[in-house]
C-alpha cells in the first residue's frame, strides 16, 4: 500500500500579534514547527504501514526551510519526502495551494491513500484536503476518527458527524482528513533522526508542474485576497450585576438569550 | 507579471444558501444564513436562493420559503439519502452552472466544511472559511471577515475577480429571520442525471452518537464550587447545565470530596477548557482554577461575596446567593424558551 501524508510548516505559536500601524502579522522570531494536526495524519499513515505493509511518503509545500518538517517526519518513520517550493508559489490561498500540492503529488507518484490533517493552526481553514481530492479526482472522507480496516480495493473508516458516526468505505485511491486523537502520535526516534538527517528529498519547482499556466499558482492563482488583518475586537464587557434574585435571574436569562445560548 | 482579464460580474446574480440538514431535519444555521442572505441581497437588489439536496425532503422545502427564500431549488433523489461527497458536489455543480449565483453561503458544519471546498475547487473559485461577519459591496463583492490563528487575529477577505464567491459561516453568529406566514417564493426541481450521482464512497452503517460527556470540547459548562453546600445540591447545577445543553464541571475541593469525577475538574491540575459559555457557581476564583478557564468566550460568575476574585475574570459578575438565583433562572428557561 502506498501512503502519502501532506504536512505543513506553521509558526511555532498561534499567539500572533498584528502591527497596529501596518496591519501586518508580527511573526517575531516565532520558530516554526510541523502543523500539530498533521502529526495525527502521519501517525495514521505509519500505523497503516505497520499493519498492512507498504510505504509512507510525506510532501510539503512551502519556502525552502519547510523541508525541516520532512526530516521531522523521517525521524518518526516516514520513508521518503518531497518539497514543493518556488517563488512563483508564494502568497497562495487554499485554491492555489491545493492546485500546487495536487500537481506535486502527481509528480511524486501514485498513492492508494492520501492523508491530511484536520486543519492547520495558522490559516485554519480545513479546506486543503477536500480541494486536493477534487483536483486529483479521488473520493475524500473528512473528520475520520477511526480506521476500521483495509480491504483489497478500499479502506473502511468512521466519519465523525454531528449526531452520528458514519462507517464508510472509500475505494482506492482516496484522500482522508483525520481527527486529532485518532492515534497518539509517536515521539521522533533519535536513532532514526541520525540515520535520516542526510536523506535525499525530491524538490519540485514550477518547471516540474504538469500544468504550466503561471496564472494558476501563487498570488496570481489565488481568487481570495486578504485585504487587512486586525486583532479581534473583544466584546468582553465587564458588567457587575446586583439586585433582587428575580431581577438577576431575568438579567442573566436576557443576556443568555441575546447571545443565542437560549432560543426564543 | 500578466494581468488577469476582468470577469463580467453582472452575469452572476443572487445569493444562495446551501440547506444543511440530516434526514430532512434542517440545521438551524440554514435559517441564520437565509437571514443574512436576505440582508445582503436587499443591498444589491438581487434574489435569495436556497439549494436543497437529499432524499424524501420535498415536504420540508416549503419551510424555507417562510424564512424568506425567493426560490428553493430542490434535488430529491434516493441516491442522495446519505451525504456522499461526490454526488452532492455534482448536484451543487449543476446548480451553479444553471443559476450562476453571485455568492454562496454554506454553514460551517461538518458537512458544509467538506462539501464547500470540493465545489469551490471544481469551479476554481475562492472559499473563505468560518466567516463571522459578512457584508456586500455595490459591485456584488462579498466582504468576508473571519478569525484565524485560533481566533487570535481577524482577516478581511475579498474574492474580487472570481464567481461564484463562496463562504462558510459559523453557526449561532447570524440572526435567523422571523417565520413569515406570507409566502411569495417558489419551489423548483433541479434536474440531475443519475449518471452524475455515482460515488466511490459507500455508506456501510450509521451509529447514533452518545451524548458527549467530556468537558474538553463542551460549548457550555456550568461549574460548581465550594459555595455548593451539599452533594445533593449538585442536582440544581446539573439541571441548569442540561437546560443549556452543556456539561457540569467543578473546582478541585469538590473532586477531593468525592462529589465529582476527577475528569470534571477545571484548572491547573485538571482540565483546560475553552467553552463559548461558562457559568461558575460558588467559585472563589483561585489562580489555579482560573488558569483552566479564562479563555472562555463568555464568563458568568455567581458569588455572594462582592470581593470574590472570580469577578475580575468574569464578563458578568453576578453578586447573589446561588441558592436564590439559580432556581429562578432554571424556572425562567423552562417557561421561556427552548434550548438550541
Ligand atoms: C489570516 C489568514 C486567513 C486566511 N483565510 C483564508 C480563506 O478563508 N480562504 C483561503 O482560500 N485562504 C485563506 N488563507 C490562506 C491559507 O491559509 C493558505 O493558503 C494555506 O496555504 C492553506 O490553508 P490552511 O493553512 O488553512 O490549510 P488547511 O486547509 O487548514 O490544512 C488542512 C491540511 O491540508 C494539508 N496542507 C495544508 N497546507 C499544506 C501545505 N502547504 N503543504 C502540505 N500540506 C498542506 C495538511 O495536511 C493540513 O493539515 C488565509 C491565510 C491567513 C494568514
Ligand atoms: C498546586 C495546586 C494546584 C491546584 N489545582 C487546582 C485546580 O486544578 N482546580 C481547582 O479548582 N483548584 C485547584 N487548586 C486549589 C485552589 O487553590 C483552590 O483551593 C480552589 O480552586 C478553591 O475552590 P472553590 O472556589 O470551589 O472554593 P472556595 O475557594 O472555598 O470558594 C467558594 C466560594 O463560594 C462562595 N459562596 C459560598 N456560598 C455561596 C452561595 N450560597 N452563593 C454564592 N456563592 C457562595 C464564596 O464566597 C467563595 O468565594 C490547586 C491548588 C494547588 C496548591
Amino acid at each position: 500500500m502506498k501512503i502519502l501524508v501532506c504536512i505543513k510548516q506553521v509558526p511555532g505559536t498561534n499567539k500572533v500579534e498584528v502591527d497596529e500601524k501596518t496591519g501586518v502579522l508580527k511573526r517575531n522570531g516565532a520558530d516554526s514547527k510541523m502543523n500539530p494536526y498533521d502529526l495525527y495524519a502521519l501517525e495514521t499513515g505509519l500505523r497503516l504501514k505497520e499493519k498492512y505493509g507498504g510505504t509512507v511518503s510525506v510532501i510539503t509545500m512551502g519556502p525552502p526551510q519547510a523541508k525541516t518538517v520532512l526530516y521531522e517526519a523521517f525521524s518518526m518513520g516516514a520513508d521518503d519526502g518531497a518539497l514543493i517550493t518556488d517563488r512563483k508559489f508564494g502568497g497562495a490561498d487554499v485554491l492555489a495551494t491545493s492546485r500546487t500540492l495536487s500537481q506535486g503529488i502527481k509528480k511524486f507518484g501514485k498513492f492508494d491513500i492520501i492523508l491530511c490533517g484536520l486543519q492547520t493552526t495558522d490559516g485554519d481553514t480545513a479546506q486543503v484536503g477536500p480541494e486536493v481530492a477534487e483536483m486529483l479526482d479521488v473520493p475524500n472522507v473528512c473528520n475520520v476518527q477511526k480506521i476500521e480496516r483495509v480491504e483489497k480495493d478500499g479502506i473502511v473508516v468512521d466519519m465523525d458527524m454531528p449526531h452520528d458516526i458514519e462507517t464508510v468505505k472509500a475505494s482506492f485511491p482516496c484522500l482522508l482528513t483525520v481527527q486529532k486523537d485518532i492515534y497518539q502520535p509517536r515521539l521522533p526516534s533519535y536513532l532514526r533522526k541520525k540515520e535520516t538527517m542526510k536523506k535525499d528529498i525530491d524538490i519540485y519547482t514550477f518547471s516540474d508542474m504538469q500544468d504550466q499556466d503561471e496564472m494558476k499558482y501563487g498570488l496570481n492563482g489565488s481568487p481570495t485576497n486578504v485585504q487587512r488583518i486586525f486583532p479581534p475586537v473583544s466584546d468582553k464587557v465587564q458588567e457587575y450585576l446586583e439586585g433582587t434574585s428575580d431581577e438577576l435571574a431575568a438579567k442573566i436569562y436576557g443576556t443568555l438569550k441575546q447571545k443565542k445560548f437560549i432560543a426564543g | 507579471g500578466q494581468k488577469k482579464a476582468q470577469i463580467d460580474k453582472t452575469k452572476w446574480r443572487g445569493i444562495t444558501v446551501y440547506v444543511d440538514h440530516v434526514d430532512g431535519v434542517i440545521h438551524p444555521v440554514t435559517y441564520e444564513l437565509l437571514g443574512k442572505a436576505k440582508e445582503l441581497a436587499a443591498k444589491i437588489k438581487q434574489p435569495v436562493y436556497a439549494l436543497f439536496i437529499g432524499s424524501s425532503i420535498k415536504h420540508k422545502a416549503e419551510e424555507l420559503l417562510h424564512y424568506g427564500a425567493d426560490k428553493v431549488y430542490i434535488c430529491d433523489k434516493p441516491q442522495l439519502e446519505y451525504f456522499k461527497i461526490e454526488a452532492y458536489t455534482s448536484v451543487f455543480a449543476e446548480f451553479i452552472k444553471k443559476i450562476k449565483p453571485a455568492a454562496i453561503l454554506v454553514g460551517a458544519t461538518p458537512v458544509g466544511r467538506q462539501l464547500a471546498p470540493r465545489v469551490a475547487a471544481r469551479f476554481g473559485t475562492g472559499l473563505t472559511a468560518d466567516c463571522t461577519i459578512l457584508d456586500i459591496k455595490e459591485n456584488t463583492d462579498l466582504v468576508q471577515i473571519r478569525p484565524a490563528f485560533g481566533g487570535n487575529i481577524m482577516a478581511e477577505i475579498l474574492t474580487p475577480n472570481t464567481r461564484p464567491q463562496m463562504a462558510t459561516v459559523r453557526y449561532k453568529i447570524m440572526d435567523a429571520p422571523k417565520w413569515n406566514d406570507v409566502v411569495t417564493g417558489t419551489i423548483e426541481a433541479l434536474p440531475v442525471s443519475d449518471e452524475k450521482l455515482k460515488s466511490r464512497i459507500e455508506v456501510l452503517g450509521v451509529t447514533k452518537k452518545e451524548k458527549e460527556q467530556t468537558i474538553d470540547g463542551a460549548d457550555v459548562i456550568v461549574v460548581a464550587g465550594r459555595g455548593v453546600k451539599k452533594k445533593a445540591d449538585l442536582k440544581m447545577i446539573e439541571e441548569l447545565a442540561d437546560l443549556l445543553g452543556g456539561q457540569t464541571a467543578s473546582t478541585r475541593p469538590l473532586v477531593e470530596a468525592g462529589w465529582m469525577d476527577p475528569k470534571k475538574q477545571i484548572g491547573l491540575s485538571g482540565r483546560t477548557v475553552r467553552p463559548k459559555l461558562i457559568i461558575t457557581c460558588g467559585v472563589s476564583g483561585s489562580v489555579q482554577f482560573v488558569a483552566g478557564m479564562n479563555h472562555a468566550d463568555t464568563i458568568f460568575a455567581i458569588n455572594s461575596d462582592p470581593k470574590a476574585s472570580i469577578f475580575k475574570t468574569a464578563n458578568y459578575a453576578v453578586k447573589a446567593d446561588l441558592y436564590d438565583v439559580i432556581p429562578k433562572l432554571i424556572e425562567k428557561i423552562k417557561t421561556g424558551g427552548k434550548v438550541l
